[in-house]
């Protein structure tokens, strides 16, 4: 701990540079952008492609995704109180919004693979059509994420327990972890637009 | 228990392999003897393979780009005697089943493994130099791409000894690629190879393009900042915007592969077009990916070796960003008889001509920089020379391909091999040789034998032409590529010529490695030290340091007050090293074996998932999760160098310079 202070003291006064942790992280969000546009596309293309499989309309089951929805777009503000605390230094009270956000996180993410192997269940798994295909993927590779996600708060919870005080690190891998979410949040509201929606209308 | 992999795997009765197995076993016990004889397994662990110097990390992805250079070229000249000899009747020695995955491993190897671990390399060891910074934004993560890119090229070189690789061409098109055609292991280690590597890509972009914003030296501005590093900088943007698509593209299959899903198969409403869509979404940026570095290391070069400053820097920095955007929006090019319809084809055709424009303004850039410069023929300048010319021609035939009318004609013929390797080899791999030469007394102090470099240059110059000037003849009389055998009589002598230019390319291969062997062997005499880290007389600050570097780089940062920041402070009597100043501890990151051994349990995930032997997938998947959080969870990541032991270095290195000009 101790050595971890001098550290820190001697990382105030010397850098002439700013940490790039935060900007590098932007940077690699934009890729994850990419990513997921790239599937949209390929979402856009074979979205009627139903090779005598079920459409859209007739497979989704618009209520649970909208309290899916729901709860993740809650758990970005938990995450964002959780935020707060850490600017204020509040360990405690960053690792309570923090867990909250956790447990909403894994509610949505037992939401989404219960809709999915309902899917499955039913006959109606990704091997089904190229529309099934297009859809498991894009959603599934949100649901990672959310995923990989969980395990980094799991694991940034798991540093802070017993802090009193957090340091510049710790404040940077929060406020990434924090960026990823609120990406997610974002990605999410066009899965829910341009995929659920527009599939029922 | 081993998935899919049994005995029958290893291909024991295919003499081509086995020799292949014994030459590779040979060396590599060699090299191990060699290192446990001489007792440096230590010193490459904790120096080399956990480096996180930018320099060295350099130095080891050209190490890896070279040996991917012989294996690349081992496939090339395989193909060009099979063509040579599988002629009327004659079956030639390679068996189409063996020959399809030699073309297809050439072309993989020599784009993601020999072009871009070069290129990877090359921006290593300049840019941090070139901007005045002591490492890169991210030195952990810079190992891990190194490492990534490493492990995947062993994937590949794997599946020579055990399974098959790819037989579908480079980019493993659908549906050829799907299981219902390909039931083998070859695409899943084509897939595996590719997909691992593209996260070292991704990851280097996302480090130079951070370093090269946040790390310049004060005083830097982006319109003083060097060619090169510009054109880095455009290519690290390309990075960021084209590898995620390879990576959704190689995704997409393997969903196919693996889970049986319908994106580009024939069944259930798959699109193949899709995928050419997305795979040429990447595959197009990633030629300029390539070919922009060149570009910089050009520059560098004709503006050093003619005594004069960059003729028009900024066109050159307008021409580049140009490229670097225009890049995105001509992919449509590579499938013109997809049939689109003549407007969108024409739109991509018309994009395509006008990046012939920024293109040309650097020709004629680095040609007015030459123009009534006191030129120096140094060997570093043949590689310039004999680019513009090759690259010339090559961006023609270019143009030709552009249209879409003459590209129906044209497509998937031996006339687009010989248009891209005229690129390739005359723009990218001339380019980065040249830089090889040009910077190789920085990185390690001393220079290369000039001598074999001219030897080696004049051998690939005219090699080149041999090998494929008759392969534009050869398309317009409608050879198609990948073709095994063939029995039309005119073809023959034409093909002939071919595997002449091989042989000529291999002989300055060889020339290449003579000129190493013979530089290191040479390289205590007088005329081959560099003592003053300065060895062309060059204008950017990565010469104003010590050659090699000490591993902070600088000890005080330089300050910048022009573009030719070094050049700048010899005119004006600037000492840009500071010598004797106020030195300050320097803080620097410690090395990690962490990129290693994800990089080791990214092998193994690869491979388990390759064979279905999914356990051994799970584990390499959980040691890679482990390491990533053990890292995180390390504190002890970084320390600082005392200000005795830089006193030490800088002195020595004054005292080398002294050393130096008393001798003149």
């Amino acid at each position: 701990m101790a050595q971890n202070m001098t550290a820190d003291a001697a990382h105030a006064h010397d850098e002439h540079h700013e940490s790039p942790v935060v900007f590098g992280f932007w940077l690699y969000l934009m890729t994850d952008c990419i990513i997921f546009g790239t599937l949209f596309a390929v979402f856009a293309v074979l979205r009627d492609q139903f090779a005598g499989g079920p459409t859209g309309h007739e497979v989704f089951e618009l209520s649970g995704v909208g309290i899916e929805t729901a709860i993740l777009l809650f758990s970005s503000i938990t995450y964002g109180f959780g935020m707060i605390a850490a600017h204020e230094n509040k360990v405690s009270t960053m690792r309570t919004w923090l867990g909250v956000t956790f447990l909403l996180g894994l509610g949505f993410l037992f939401m989404e693979i219960r809709e999915f192997s309902h899917m499955i269940a039913e006959g109606n798994g990704p091997d089904r059509s190229a529309f099934l295909s297009s859809f498991f993927t894009l959603v599934g590779t949100h649901g990672l994420h959310v995923t990989c996600g969980l395990l980094w708060m799991a694991v940034l919870l798991f540093q802070t327990a017993g802090k009193t005080e957090l340091n510049e690190r710790m404040i940077g891998k929060l406020t990434c972890l924090s960026l990823f979410w609120h990406f997610l949040d974002i990605v999410w509201i066009c899965v829910f637009t341009f995929v659920y929606l527009m599939s029922v209308i | 228990m081993f998935g899919k992999l049994t005995l029958s795997a290893i291909p024991y009765d295919v003499p081509i392999l086995v020799g292949t197995f014994i030459g590779a076993a040979i060396a590599g016990l060699a090299v191990v003897g060699l290192i446990t004889y001489y007792g440096k397994w230590g010193y490459l662990w904790r120096e080399w393979l956990t480096s996180v110097d930018h320099k060295r990390i350099g130095v080891m992805y050209i190490v890896v780009a070279l040996v991917a250079l012989f294996r690349g070229f081992a496939d090339a000249i395989m193909m060009r005697s099979q063509l040579a000899l599988a002629y009327a009747g004659n079956p030639g020695y390679l068996p189409p089943h063996h020959y399809d995955q030699i073309f297809s491993a050439h072309g993989t190897i020599m784009i993601f493994f020999m072009a871009m671990a070069f290129m990877q390399g090359l921006m290593n060891i300049v840019v941090p130099l070139q901007i005045g910074a002591r490492d890169v934004a991210f030195p952990f993560v810079n190992t891990l791409s190194f490492w990534m890119t490493t492990i995947s090229f062993l994937l590949v070189n794997v599946s020579l000894f055990i399974g098959e690789f790819s037989q579908c061409g480079w980019l493993a098109y659908p549906p050829l690629s799907e299981q219902q055609f390909s039931p083998g292991v070859g695409v899943d280690y084509y897939i595996w190879a590719v997909q691992l590597s593209g996260v070292g890509t991704l990851l280097t972009g996302v480090n130079f393009f951070a370093t090269i914003v946040k790390m310049r030296a004060p005083g830097m501005t982006y319109m003083r900042m060097p060619v090169f590093t510009w054109t880095i900088f455009c290519t690290t943007v390309l990075i960021m915007v084209a590898f995620p698509i390879l990576t959704v593209a190689m995704g997409l299959l393997g969903l196919d592969r693996y889970l049986g899903m319908h994106f580009f198969t024939n069944d259930g409403g798959g699109n193949q077009m899709l995928y050419l869509s997305v795979i040429w979404g990447w595959g197009h940026p990633e030629v300029y990916i390539l070919v922009l570095p060149a570009f910089g290391a050009f520059s560098e070069i004709t503006q050093t070796f003619s005594r004069k400053p960059l003729f028009g820097y900024k066109t050159m920095v307008y021409a580049t960003a140009s490229i670097m955007v225009l890049s995105l929006v001509v992919w449509v090019h590579h499938f013109f008889t997809m049939g689109a319809g003549p407007n969108v084809n024409a739109f991509f055709g018309i994009m395509t001509m006008i990046i012939a424009v920024p293109t040309g303004v650097k020709i004629f850039n680095w040609l007015f920089t030459m123009y009534k410069g006191r030129i120096e023929f140094h060997a570093t300048m043949y590689w310039v020379i004999g680019f513009m010319i090759t690259f010339s021609i090559g961006g023609m035939t270019g143009v030709m391909l552009a249209i879409p009318a003459s590209d129906f004609v044209l497509h998937n013929s031996l006339f687009v091999i010989a248009h891209f390797h005229n690129v390739i080899i005359g723009g990218v791999y001339f380019g980065y040789v040249a830089a090889m030469n040009f910077w190789f007394p920085k990185a390690f102090g001393f220079k290369l034998n000039e001598a074999w470099g001219k030897r080696a240059f004049w051998l690939w110059f005219v090699g080149f032409y041999f090998a494929f000037v008759p392969l534009y003849v050869l398309g317009f009389e409608g050879m198609t590529r990948r073709m095994n055998h063939y029995d039309n009589p005119e073809w023959h002598p034409w093909l002939l010529l071919a595997e002449v230019g091989a042989v000529m390319i291999a002989c300055g291969i060889v020339c290449q490695l003579t000129q190493l062997y013979v530089s290191i062997r040479d390289r205590n005499l007088a005329e081959n030290r560099d003592l003053t880290g300065d060895p062309w007389n060059a204008r950017t600050l990565e010469w104003s340091t010590s050659s090699p570097p000490p591993f902070y780089n600088f000890a005080i940062l330089p300050e910048v007050h022009e573009l030719d920041a070094f050049a700048h402070d010899k005119e004006a009597g600037i000492d840009t090293r500071q010598a004797g100043g106020n030195y300050q501890p320097i803080h620097m990151p410690k090395n990690t074996a962490c990129g290693f051994l994800i990089g080791a349990f990214s092998f193994v995930l690869g491979f388990g998932a390759i064979w279905y032997i999914w356990w051994l997938a799970a584990v390499g998947l959980i040691g890679v999760i482990a390491t990533v959080i053990a890292r995180s969870s390390d504190n002890d990541v970084d320390y600082y160098v005392p200000v005795s032991e830089v006193v030490r270095i800088e002195q020595e290195h004054t005292h080398n310079l002294m050393a130096a000009q008393a001798a003149e």
